[in-house]
């Protein structure tokens, strides 16, 4: 099944429309957090979700899950608003995003939160602790697969090339990633301040199959979903082409927005335009 | 009969292998030094060399652990502790991953590789994580029972080892029980508490003192972390005076855990050995052990310094 109905399509733009609103209020209201970098992935967060993970709220600590490691641990609003909305626990607990007692930790916690499977936000060590989760998988005999979304920004941290080569090396076919390729990072754009590109050519050198999508496109995120499955004997890194900020216009492609919270009065405005928007 | 802990480490894997299958070794190419090539040559499906990339060793481990499994990350202490120290805080000790670090080489017996391969820190820096616990055998048999217990035991554990050859303290039947030391001597005029390959030094130590009248409690305090308060407490009460003895500076280590519970609990005359704010060189282990002030007779020196400040 290469491509989704309209209806598949419709519920995964409804679900990332209202990630896109729920990452806006949580971090307002915690008036601290990384509005860019959670907005860029909302769309391929709401296809996991929605679509290829089996994973349930139910039962967030089943063995045979799919597994999703959110390695650019600070986009952690996306995947706390895309479990809040799918029942994961109450959507009342974004607005403790960030606040002390409260669940939502300032980067992914698993040993809190449920649906959180690995515990990051230190740029580099998620794709690592991918790889021994899909190697867990093989030795088990295990068909779950393990999805894990970096920066491109990320990419900067040695730790990430010495995984990417002990992923191809034990031929890592049930792990899939993600590269949010917004292009900025905290200090400006990514081939300013150090550049990594480029991306492609290095993740197959590296061994890996690569495909390369419109990040924001849910149809063309779904085929290279469905192709990574296809592709044995080596993992697959799906380079999207994204936004950072994508869906309020006054943060799009400002790397100043990478982990600034908006006022009040501009998350009324960005609200207002996330609404018309969907 | 003198065996190097790592020997007793790799023997120790390979039997937990075989009774328990979610057992996992990762090494970053040393397993023919840290010794899990013998767990290799046994369950080399279990056994991952993931190269010369120690923070994702740690990286690696913490998934593996994550999905169910024990893993067993081996390096030298060195690279382990220090190369991997973020990974080790951020992606085991914060979520409290089931991972065991089994750090080989450690100490400046390391000898002739020198300073840069001489972990004399990694106590005092795995000791300073939450969740984190720290463990150094005296001899062959105490690292088959800690190897055994750790992977029984159920959270981040830190295991220090050696290259060289400890003479053996304890036989077969021992058991290791986390969080005590272990008294193996008692004595009334001053208490030597010891780590590692320092504990057979204690041991000669107090012989020696024997011989000039002086009577010494001997510890082995192979469990640094939590450190055993209490026998701490009651020794430095019964003898009124403490030498620690570790192969690892002063800073941190053995000596800093007994002396923040003696400051807390029992104020008496302290005195630490131990590298002492200084990096070591390329030697003989021997050579090294005197050079820098880690033989019985510095420990009896410090004993009887400590003894004349009651």
């Amino acid at each position: 099944m290469q491509t989704l109905t309209d209806e598949q399509v419709q519920s995964v733009k409804n679900y990332a429309a209202a990630m896109r609103r729920e990452i806006i209020k949580m971090i307002t209201e915690a008036q601290s957090g990384h509005p860019g970098g959670s907005l860029s992935i909302a769309d391929v967060v709401a296809l996991l979700y929605d679509v290829e993970m089996n994973a349930s709220p139910q039962d967030p600590h089943n063995p045979d899950r799919d597994r999703l490691v959110l390695s650019k641990g600070h986009a952690a609003p996306a995947i706390y608003a895309a479990l809040a909305l799918k029942g994961y626990f109450p959507i009342a607990e974004l607005g403790g995003l960030r606040k002390i007692g409260r669940l939502l930790q300032g980067h992914p916690d698993m040993k809190h939160i449920p649906g959180i499977d690995m515990s990051t936000g230190s740029l580099g060590q998620g794709v690592s602790a991918s790889c021994g989760i899909a190697i867990a998988g093989k030795l088990d005999h295990k068909d779950f697969r393990v999805f894990t979304i970096m920066g491109d920004g990320e990419q900067e941290e040695g730790q990430v090339w010495e995984a990417a080569m002990l992923a191809a090396h034990y031929k890592l076919d049930n792990l899939t990633a993600f590269l949010d390729n917004n292009g900025l990072q905290i200090d400006g754009k990514i081939d300013e301040v150090m550049c990594p590109e480029p991306l492609p050519d290095k993740w197959r050198a590296f061994g890996w199959h690569v495909i390369e999508v419109n990040g924001h496109d849910v149809q063309e995120l779904h085929q290279a979903v469905c192709e990574a499955k296809t592709i044995k004997g080596k993992p697959t890194m799906i380079i999207m082409h994204t936004v950072k900020g994508k869906g309020v216009p006054e943060m799009e492609n400002q790397a100043g927005w990478h982990g600034k919270a908006p006022s009040a009065e501009q998350c009324a405005i960005f609200l207002s335009e996330l609404e018309g928007e969907q | 009969m003198a065996k190097a802990t790592r020997d007793a480490y790799g023997e120790a894997l390979a039997e937990l292998g075989a009774v328990n299958n979610d057992i996992v070794v990762l090494d970053a190419d040393l397993s023919a030094s840290t010794k899990t090539n013998v767990f290799k040559k046994a369950f080399p499906d279990r056994h991952f060399n993931v190269g010369i990339a120690e923070q994702d060793l740690i990286g690696v481990a913490a998934g593996l652990a994550a999905t169910g499994k024990i893993p067993f990350a081996s390096s030298f202490a060195v690279f382990a502790t220090g190369r991997a120290f973020e990974q080790i805080r951020n992606s085991v000790c914060y979520p409290r991953l089931n991972v065991k670090i089994a750090a080989t080489h450690a100490g400046i017996t390391v000898g002739e590789d020198g300073a840069t391969h001489q972990a004399n820190e990694d106590v005092a820096i795995m000791r300073s994580l939450p969740n984190m616990s720290v463990v150094v055998p005296a001899d062959a048999a105490e690292t088959k029972a800690i190897i055994k217990w750790a992977a029984a035991y159920d959270g981040p554990v830190y295991i220090r080892m050696g290259r060289s050859k400890v003479p053996d303290i304890f036989d077969d039947s021992y058991q290791y029980t986390f969080g005590k030391g272990i008294v193996l001597q008692d004595g009334v005029d001053v208490t030597l508490i010891a780590m590692g390959i320092m504990v057979a030094k204690a041991q000669e130590a107090a012989k020696q003192l024997e011989k000039e009248g002086i009577s010494a409690a001997v510890v082995n305090m192979s469990t640094i972390k939590p450190i055993d308060a209490a026998m701490i407490t009651a020794y430095a009460k019964k003898t009124g005076a403490v030498v620690t003895c570790e192969e690892h500076t002063i800073m941190g280590g053995l000596g800093s855990a007994v002396a923040e519970v003696l400051g807390e609990c029992c104020p008496v005359p302290l005195t630490r050995v131990g590298m002492n704010d200084v990096f070591g060189e390329s030697g003989t282990p021997d050579e090294l052990l005197v050079k820098f002030g880690l033989t019985a007779e510095h420990i009896v020196q410090a004993a009887k310094a400590v003894i004349a400040r009651k």
